[in-house]
Order: C-alpha cells, then structure tokens, then sequence
C-alpha cells in the first residue's frame, strides 16, 4: 500500500468499539429471545406464504432485528417475476 | 425504621462478588451502621474466607433455615468493626436446602436487626440466585467491563425487573484506565449506555485487593488503596451521600496541553 493510500485508509475501530458493537448485537437477540434457529424458521415461513403470490428470492431474503427493536424483512423477488409485473 | 436488604449478584462468576459485599459490609460498618452480610452461595461458601472468619464459623443459613438454631446463633461477630455480623453458607448441603420463601423469611428477621444486611449471591440464573433475590429491597449488579460479563448482567437486569425487583443499580469492577485510554477496554460510558441501569460505582483494578483476599483482611480496612477508596464511596452512596463518581486519571492530550501552555500553565 502506498502512503497516501495508508493516510487516507480508514483507521481501524479500537478493540473496545468491536467489543461494545458486538455486544450491542448479542444483546438485541437476546432481549428479545430470537435465536438464529428461530430466525430460520421465520425465513421458512415467510417465504411459504409470501410465495403464494411472489417469486421469491430464498437466498436474498435477510431479517435483522434493529437496536430499537425492530424486525426487518428484506425480501429480494426473483429478477423473472419482477420482470413480468412491470412488463 | 427497618433496615435495607441488598442483593449483590451478576450473573457471570468471578467478576468480584464476593469482594464487593465484604468491602461494603465492612465500609458501612466502619461509618456506624448495623451491618449483617450473607454468603447465599450454599455449597460453595467463600465470603466466610475473604472476610477471614472462615474458623469461627458454628451454624450457618441452612441451620437457621432448618430450626437447627436461631439467627442470632448463626451469626458471627466481626471484632474489626463495631457491628459487623457474617451469616455464612452451609458447606455440605446445595442450595435446594433453601427456598426462596426461607429467604424472604430470614431477610424479614435481619431487617429487624439491622441497618443493613447484604446478601452476596451466587452467580447464575437458577434457584440459588432466585433464593438470592427473593427478600432483597435493592439489587446491585457487579459486573467487570469485558463482553461475557456485560452480557450476562444485562440478562440479570432483565430477570430482576421481571420480578419487580428492578431495575437495580451498577458497580463496575476491575476497570484498567490505562486500557480504556487505549481503548482496549469498555469504558464506563460504554458499559452504562449498554446496560441503561444507574451506576453506583467504578471500582479500579488493583493489586492490593489479592493482597487483601490473601489475609483475609477486607481492602477498606487499610484504607488507602485506589479499591479501598472507590469501595468506601460506594458504601456511602448506598448511605444516601451524595459522592461524586470516581474518575480514573485521564492523560491529557495534545491539545489541551497546547491549550495550557498557551495560557501560561495552571
């Protein structure tokens, strides 16, 4: 890496900022009692039914759960039936 | 007017405990107050050893619990202090020896007796803890500024609210300045903004608390230790002073140092 290259780069976060925002994640699951398994499950369920209707996107399919607790479903459609909705 | 009862837990073991309710049993003692501290940690007794009156010990909680005796027998005297009273843990027994209706009934005989009687809990979440808390007035959270114990706290805050015990209050123990200057450590505000409780004290890490726990001879004994004091002021905040809150030394940085020698120093 050059050195103007290193001036600009991004100084990398202090051990205690990676500490506390790893923290703050662990801790909105556990707040609320969302486990990764019952995430999945969720997913399995969404697209069961949402699929009814819509292509959708299994593998593009995020949920998070936001600090101020929030769920939320980012659900891609497939790129066909977008197509064929706007067409 | 009754006395006060106080539980002292985390959640996570070996964050400092056991340290915490002998150094402020001792502390309110030493300002006057009529202090009984409880080793609720059944089967794994210690406040007995870090206070040292591991070898006056004749009945314990379970034995008063059982009818075996009366409070007043099981309690052992401090001699350091004017009214300092340990009711240790059975050894041989586990914790179902005692219910958390055996708790609220105990914690009902020391209100009576005293100003304050500190109850140091076992860590975990299970029957030991829920006998821990069960007759407490207050809860008080100790927790250290690393990740696990931050976690487990914030489950401990949680289950005390659920029990309308909450929301409790914070000490912070063992944080390194140095290492939060660095910012290789949580710093309070980190951990604060977190666990949204009301902090009640930072403790520093200090050497001098091994020594302590080596003679059986609690740190605010001797007084002048960086421990000792933040320990002393916790104890006299829970008295209602109104002290303010320890701050590590922090380095001054560059621009406050310009900023000093421009102005000719202070």
């Amino acid at each position: 890496m050059s050195a103007i290259a290193k001036l600009f780069r991004r100084k990398q976060p202090t051990s205690s900022q990676v500490a506390k925002e790893r923290l703050q994640l662990v801790l909105i699951h556990d707040r609320v009692k969302l486990s990764p398994d019952m995430l999945e499950r969720i997913k399995d369920d969404l697209v069961a039914s949402i699929s009814k209707y819509l292509d959708i996107d299994r593998e593009g399919l995020q949920i998070t759960l936001t600090q101020n607790k929030r769920l939320i479903v980012d659900m891609p459609l497939r790129e066909r039936s977008a197509r064929r909705r706007s067409g | 007017m009754p006395g006060k009862v106080i539980t002292i837990t985390s959640g996570k073991g070996g964050v400092g405990k056991t340290t915490v309710t002998a150094n402020l049993g001792m502390a309110l003692a030493q300002h006057g107050q009529r202090v009984a501290v409880v080793d609720a940690d059944i089967g794994l007794r210690n406040l007995d050893v870090v206070m040292g009156l591991e070898n006056r010990i004749v009945y314990d909680l379970v034995d008063v619990v059982e009818g075996v005796c009366r409070l007043r027998q099981a309690l052992i005297r401090d001699r350091r202090v004017n009214e300092l009273y340990l009711l240790p843990a059975a050894q041989t027994r586990d914790k179902t020896a005692v219910s958390p209706a055996d708790m609220i009934q105990v914690c009902e005989q020391l209100r009576r007796e005293f100003d304050y009687a500190l109850i140091d809990s076992p860590a975990g979440i299970e029957q030991g803890f829920q006998n821990a808390v069960a007759g407490a007035d207050e809860v008080i959270i100790v927790t250290t500024p690393e990740v696990s114990a931050v976690r487990d706290a914030d489950r401990i805050i949680g289950l005390i609210e659920a029990q309308e015990k909450g929301p409790g209050s914070l000490i912070i123990n063992r944080l390194k300045p140095e290492m939060v200057r660095r910012g290789d450590m949580l710093s309070t505000e980190d951990v604060v903004e977190i666990l949204a409780i009301k902090l009640l004290g930072i403790v520093p890490e200090d050497e001098a608390i091994v020594i302590s726990t080596n003679r059986g001879t609690p740190i605010v004994l001797d007084g002048r230790s960086p421990a000792a004091q933040a320990l002393d002021n916790i104890a006299r905040r829970i008295m209602g002073e109104d002290i303010p809150m320890y701050q590590p030394a922090r380095e001054e940085g560059f621009f406050s140092r310009l900023a000093r020698m421009v102005r000719g120093g202070e």
